[in-house]
């Protein structure tokens, strides 16, 4: 297996200078590798402030691990010489979450589209560009003839995210890290969104790291998926395994909260998980949260254990599979 | 239809715009019994939020009210004064926006602004009698009194909502109408909003209308749906009957779009993009998107009729 992008025990904190002693972990010790032979769509799932959005930012090298490594083909990307860092920028490509932010809107909707066959010599000829352009667009179900030549605010929110995939898409990527990009697209248009996202997937081998605080659409677009909670994995594996039964009693918790579009009528009157206070220093992050919470969780840091031969949990009740550190790298890359 | 707390007629709200007038609502009615909960659901741009903000005659210019009524029990809001109107709102109607955390006034504790509310009511209160009655309502609401003496930075963003629903109710209104009260919360917190927002109504005896675009929401939470589209009531069921059998095309298409827990690749996205209101397609609005259309879809716009016993809706072949 080669291995394409690799974090190994990252850790990212904020603030903590000399002045400043609490510093706030954003990502605890995380570890993640992303085979380039075998392309798969892993979802990262968390709540705002699990360090999801900093996971995609340390992944596309737009800011630096505090400890801990993320390698593109095996070299830190702190080390990249100027041509490596090059390609690394055309391998790996980035889908933000605001489709309205990322346009200059004085510039018609061809300038994300140009900029980057210009940037990357991608074709020798304006005709050749504009082929590659069209190509593009109609591969994320867009007619060129209603894209090109317009400016931002006149296409959908729904229309500027694909042309992002579009974009995305140009230069050929390995991987494409998406970052909750349907969060404010209307509910009719993510279908579309994520279906050209796994699209891709499928049918022309790029890898896909989707950003969602939504489990039910990572649960729709992803083979692998990793819960996060307050900085650390809490649980991660195959997406059946974890979504209809979860281990873990935050993706338990998580899952009972999504309100279904169901005639059972439950969703308000089970009792909800108590108040986020309390830290749970030194122990299980979940503990004070926890309705199954044992004397160990307020005391030790639950390691990830290995339940089945495609999940790991991050939760003392699993104690008895033994401890696999490294088990978040392995669990994805067996079948 | 007598027993309604709330009714509202062909209500209808029009913007000025430089090419014309826009229609945002489009003569919708519905009623809402005593304790009922009504969600209106559509996707953006279907007119739902311009919806609740009309209902108070909250609308702005260039927006402006150009037809319909709403009714209070006896009361008539489009015959009240300003002022008559500016009493009623909260006293009868509470609103509590979207974004509604972000209400808040930052440099004013949580007691102050609910004192605000109740003296701008002309509920004169001593001091002693309004700590007691602020505490009162954060116990409602499931916060602990000392959170009125913090500012709104110092909560999280349930807490903030819940403080919202705790100035929502504090004059005991007959209707609370939600305006996606949590499309920025999480799921877990989202629970905990929406269950105390369930218990506050029982208590208090009120209906409350939904505003919002998830249909899993919905499902859990109203009695009753009206679907909006393009300005328009496309379907009015109980929710039992939306979820099991809906007749609007439309409906049929937002609740296929959801993604499920249960079966991957049941999720399909509605095909072509919601109509411009300043430039709607003749016919029905939704003809140009529905897989369903024919001829007299084209031609003729459809309008909302009863289809089944309790159930409503706007299309030729329901």
């Amino acid at each position: 297996m080669t291995v394409l992008l690799e974090a190994r025990h990252v850790t990212r904190t904020y603030g903590g200078g000399l002045l400043d002693r609490d510093s706030t972990v954003a990502l605890e010790d995380f570890s993640l590798a992303i085979d380039s032979d075998r392309p798969s769509v892993t979802a990262i799932v968390g709540e705002s402030g699990s360090g999801k959005t900093t996971l995609a930012r340390l992944l596309l090298g737009l800011v630096a691990p505090t400890s801990g490594q993320v390698l593109y083909q095996g070299r830190d990307l702190h080390d990249l010489s100027g041509t490596e860092r090059r390609a690394f920028r055309r391998d790996i490509q980035a889908i933000f979450q605001d489709p309205y932010g990322v346009y200059n809107p004085f510039y018609r909707v061809d300038h994300v589209l140009t900029t980057p066959v210009a940037k990357f010599r991608l074709a020798r000829t304006k005709a050749a560009a504009r082929g590659l352009i069209e190509d593009a667009l109609r591969a994320v179900g867009l007619r060129p003839e209603e894209i090109l030549g317009r400016y931002p605010h006149q296409l959908s929110g729904g229309q500027r995210q694909r042309v992002m995939v579009a974009r995305a898409l140009l230069l050929r990527p390995h991987l494409i890290v998406a970052d909750e990009p349907v969060s404010m697209v209307d509910a009719s248009l993510r279908a579309t969104i994520l279906g050209s996202l796994r699209q891709l997937n499928q049918e022309r081998g790029i890898s896909i790291i989707y950003i969602t605080h939504d489990l039910a659409t990572a649960y729709q677009v992803a083979d692998n998926i990793i819960v996060l909670y307050r900085a650390s994995v809490a649980e991660a594996g195959d997406v059946e395994l974890v979504v209809k039964a979860p281990n873990h009693p935050y993706t338990q918790l998580l899952i009972a909260s999504i309100p279904q579009v169901s005639l059972e009528r439950n969703w308000l009157s089970e009792p909800a998980a108590g108040h986020q206070e309390g830290q749970g220093v030194g122990g299980c992050k979940f503990v004070s949260r926890c309705p199954v919470a044992m004397a160990v969780c307020q005391q030790s840091k639950p390691p990830l254990f290995r339940t089945e031969l495609r999940r790991v949990v991050a939760c003392h009740q699993y104690a008895s599979g033994g401890s696999q550190p490294e088990a978040m790298a392995s669990v994805f890359a067996s079948e | 239809m007598n027993d309604a707390v709330l009714r509202v007629e062909g209500l209808r709200v029009l913007y000025d715009h430089p090419v014309g007038e826009v229609r945002a609502v489009d003569d919708v009615s519905f009623s809402l019994r005593p304790h009922e909960r009504f969600g209106l659901a559509g996707e953006s741009g279907s007119g739902k939020s311009t919806m609740a903000l009309a209902i108070l005659r909250l609308i702005r210019p260039p927006g402006r009210i150009d037809g319909g009524d709403v009714w209070l029990d006896d009361t008539r809001l489009s015959s009240l004064s300003d002022d008559a109107m500016r009493k009623l709102r909260l006293a009868g109607i509470a609103l509590v926006p979207q974004g509604s955390m972000n209400a808040l006034n930052p440099v004013l504790r949580i007691r102050a602004q609910i004192a605000d509310a109740l003296g701008d009511h002309g509920t004169l209160l001593s001091r002693r009698e309004t700590d007691a009655h602020v505490r009162d309502l954060l116990g409602h609401v499931g916060l602990p009194p000392d959170v009125a003496d913090m500012y709104p930075h110092e909560l999280s963003g349930g807490m903030k909502q819940r403080a919202c629903i705790a100035i929502a109710i504090c004059l005991r209104p007959k209707v609370i109408i939600a305006d996606e009260p949590t499309s920025a919360l999480d799921v877990v917190v989202q629970r905990q909003v929406m269950a105390t927002l369930a218990r506050v109504q029982e208590e208090l005896g009120a209906a409350v209308v939904l505003v919002g675009h998830d249909m899993g929401l919905m499902a859990q939470f109203v009695d009753r749906l009206g679907v909006m589209y393009a300005g328009r009531l496309v379907e009015v069921a109980p929710i039992g009957e939306i979820i099991t059998s809906p007749k609007h095309p439309y409906t049929q298409m937002l609740i296929a779009s959801l993604p499920s827990l249960e079966r991957k690749g049941m999720m399909q996205g509605i095909p072509g993009l919601a109509p411009l209101l300043r430039d709607l397609p003749p016919g029905c609005a939704f003809h140009p998107r529905c897989p369903l259309a024919v001829a007299r879809c084209r031609a003729e716009r459809p309008e909302l009729r009863a289809v089944a016993a309790g159930a409503q809706a706007a299309c030729h072949l329901a």
